[in-house]
């Protein structure tokens, strides 16, 4: 199976796509000429002409609304956002508007609008380039949000999301832009809302979503090496909807949980994935559910501390022997 | 300023320890990581570290009498200070400020406080369900968890049998009682659950040792003339039976209440007797070492475990165990399984006798009785005889170890 990277496996999606279905566009700021900040729309433009790669000023809160409103009436567009950050200045469009029009209008009236773009942290960019807003925007009923952590989920959700009928918000990560994964070159799509066992495991369960679910696989690896621990790495590759049964049925096997995630601690998803755990498999835990978040701080700018406020293979693994 | 010496927590399972030797006097000079005592645990003797410094100005529990977990041993003081007294060491914090506001302190306050009545019990939400489930009572259990939470493992069938006790015997006019050592005890409360616990089985084979016989000569010869040490018989029957468990790995497995957990590595616990009982000191990822290797790690755990140098975790985490009486003169016998372990392999002498051969001869052969205990729950008789049959084959042929 070819190896390629997680930026050209959301390259082949979006080309895919765009070639599957005619009302699919392509917004954004550089998205076209510039072949993209990130070059993830790279060749797109040339490809597919003006009319289906367009792009934008810098103004957040008028494309996506142009985007909204495109889905409204039945185009498809993705949106591309330079940082998922740029996202508040657009939040009334994203919230109010994409995430509550089909409830709003009685069923009526879909919004099948992609957003995409990276959202993480560690790559000394300052704390307003550098949010990871999954968790706010999860927290709204009527929009859906993804999370890849390798080159086959990127593909798989990416076109889902496209074909989804709701508004489907993609949580990317610059740091896995330049990784490489297999990905087959047949046809696929993930379906949203099914997690992914990416390691099976008996004693503890690290579930994850996004680039955490590499450092949860790295810690894994060095409590299997270093304290004969055989941890479960759970993806949950979609926030919302969530697989609650997935994560469910790991800790009913490992009885023990760390949750890991990039995002601050306060209000997280791994919160939201706590109480899940506490509500529904009380019975079955042997140790309290405990996490590793990034340290709840605005993303520090210097370089050196900001690797230390994002999760570690070994706070996971210092996590994991306080509860064993 | 006094500070204490107290006895410390050597071992998971150890709730109280031996002082064996002061290695220092009363009026020596200590410093920091100075051997002060020898302490006798469940497990072996280990050397008790001072982590302050100061002088030695009192002893309270002096060689051979034992002390629980966090009872004070001794006193370490500065220049000029004088010792309390060990009951006074008890309670010195109340003593002190009630002398500080001039009143009379009360003659006689409790050394250690008792269990108060509706304590909660730290338990995990698992560990409430199973005794709930098996009519476990949580207050008769210690928590080996984090903050001595008890978690599902202190109520895996390790030791934790609600077993009446059997009647200890009429004390008789001529009868010597010995009291139990910490190693005697964990002897008796482990194998007792294991055997009341556990359904064993037993299975017999014999095997031809001739071939292992001759390649070991050959192997010795040539090791004596490179001047290296030279690999025993049970080296290679602990290397067959590590082999023979990568193949069929049922074998290296426990049950785990709602699971049977099969082990990636097999971490072998060889039996190892002692003058006062036995330990089984292990063999870390033995599937991953040499015949030599396997050789090297066995004398050299043997050798410290009758000095008792082994570290606590060089006997823990075993996932299968090797018991050989052969060197007694043992020709078969069945062992008890180690918990939670699923089997153990009990090795006895090589013999030499008649056998029939294939060609219905009667001839001499070398031969080599080998029983396997197995746990039921985990292993039933076909994996078990597979087990065997593979241990057969390769002691059988002992150069596909070498390969």
């Amino acid at each position: 199976m070819p190896q390629i990277t997680y930026r050209k496996a959301l390259n082949d999606a979006l080309a895919e796509e765009l070639a599957h279905d005619e009302n699919v566009v392509i917004i954004g700021e550089e998205v076209a000429r510039y072949n993209g900040a990130y070059k993830v729309t790279e060749g797109l433009w040339k490809r597919f002409g003006d009319k289906r790669v367009l792009d934008t000023p810098i103004s957040e809160a008028a494309f996506v609304g142009l985007g909204v409103g495109a889905s409204m009436l039945g185009i498809r567009p993705v949106v591309e956002l330079m940082f998922w950050s740029f996202a508040y200045v657009a939040f009334d469009q994203i919230v109010n508007n994409a995430g509550c029009i089909r409830y709003m209008s009685g069923g009526l009236v879909n919004c099948p609008l992609v957003i995409r773009g990276p959202a993480n942290a560690g790559t000394n960019v300052g704390a307003t380039h550098s949010h990871m807003p999954e968790s706010i925007l999860a927290n709204n009923p009527g929009v859906k949000v993804v999370a890849p952590a390798t080159a086959y989920d990127a593909k798989g959700l990416l076109k889902t999301a496209i074909r989804d009928n709701d508004p489907v918000f993609v949580m990317e990560n610059t740091l896995l832009y330049g990784e490489s994964w297999e990905v087959p070159d047949e046809e696929y799509l993930i379906p949203l809302g099914v997690a992914d066992v990416k390691r099976q495991g008996t004693d503890i369960s690290l579930i994850a979503h996004g680039r955490a679910v590499i450092t949860s696989l790295k810690a894994a690896e060095i409590l299997s090496a270093e304290h004969n621990i055989n941890a479960e790495v759970l993806d949950l590759r979609s926030i919302r909807p969530l697989d609650e049964e997935a994560i469910l049925k790991s800790v009913r096997k490992t009885h023990r949980a760390v949750l890991v995630d990039e995002n601050k601690p306060f209000c997280s998803v791994s919160a939201q994935i706590a109480a899940t755990i506490q509500e529904k498999a009380f019975d079955d835990l042997d140790a309290p559910v405990s996490r590793v978040c990034s340290l709840d701080a605005p993303a520090i700018y210097s370089p050196q501390l900001e690797k230390l406020q994002l999760p570690t293979p070994e706070r996971v693994v210092q996590k994991v022997l306080s509860i064993s | 300023m006094a500070s204490y010496i107290e006895m410390p927590k050597l071992s998971d399972t150890m709730t109280e320890g031996t002082v064996v030797k002061w290695r220092k006097a009363l009026g020596d000079k200590i410093e920091i990581g100075d051997v002060i005592a020898e302490v006798e645990t469940d497990k072996a003797v280990m050397e008790l570290e001072a982590f302050d410094e100061g002088t030695l100005g009192e002893i309270y529990v002096g060689e051979s009498a034992k002390a629980k977990i966090g009872e004070k041993l001794a006193v370490l003081v500065a220049e000029g200070e004088t010792a309390p007294p060990k009951s006074h060491a008890a309670t010195m914090p109340q003593k002190a400020s009630a002398a500080a506001a001039g009143t009379v302190s009360s003659p006689k306050v409790p050394a250690q406080s008792a269990p108060v009545s509706g304590t909660r019990i730290k338990a995990s939400p698992l560990a409430k369900k199973i005794a709930t489930a098996s009519g476990l009572d949580l207050s008769s259990l210690k928590g080996s968890g984090p903050g001595g939470r008890i978690i599902a493992r202190d109520l895996e069938p390790v030791g934790h049998a609600p077993v009446p006790p059997i009647a200890p015997p009429a004390p008789a006019e001529a009868s010597r009682r010995i009291p139990l050592s910490g190693m005697r005890k964990i002897i008796a409360d482990r194998l007792l659950a294991s055997k009341t616990q556990i359904p064993h089985f037993y299975l017999n084979i014999e095997v031809d040792a001739g071939e292992l016989l001759r390649l070991r000569a050959q192997i010795n010869e040539q090791l004596e003339k490179a001047g290296r040490g030279k690999v025993t018989i049970n080296d290679f029957i602990l290397k067959a039976a590590v082999d023979a468990a990568v193949k069929v790995p049922r074998v290296n497995a426990s049950f785990a209440t709602d699971a049977v957990v099969e082990y990636t590595d097999v971490h072998l616990s060889v039996a190892v007797a002692l003058d006062e009982g036995l330990v089984t000191p292990v063999i870390r990822q033995a599937q991953k070492k040499s015949l030599r290797e396997i050789s090297e790690a066995v004398k050299d755990l043997a050798t410290r475990a009758r000095s008792k140098k082994l570290k606590p975790e060089e006997y823990q985490g075993g996932t299968i165990t090797v018991s050989n009486l052969g060197s007694y003169g043992i020709e078969s016998f069945s062992a008890v399984i180690n918990p939670p372990q699923a089997v153990i392999l009990a090795v006895g002498a090589i013999v030499k006798k008649p056998v029939v051969n294939a060609r219905d001869e009667i001839v001499p052969a070398h031969r080599l009785a080998i029983g396997l205990s197995a746990d039921h729950r985990v292993v039933d008789g076909a994996i078990g005889a597979q087990y065997l049959a593979e241990l057969r084959r390769l002691i059988e042929n002992p150069l596909s170890m070498l390969i």
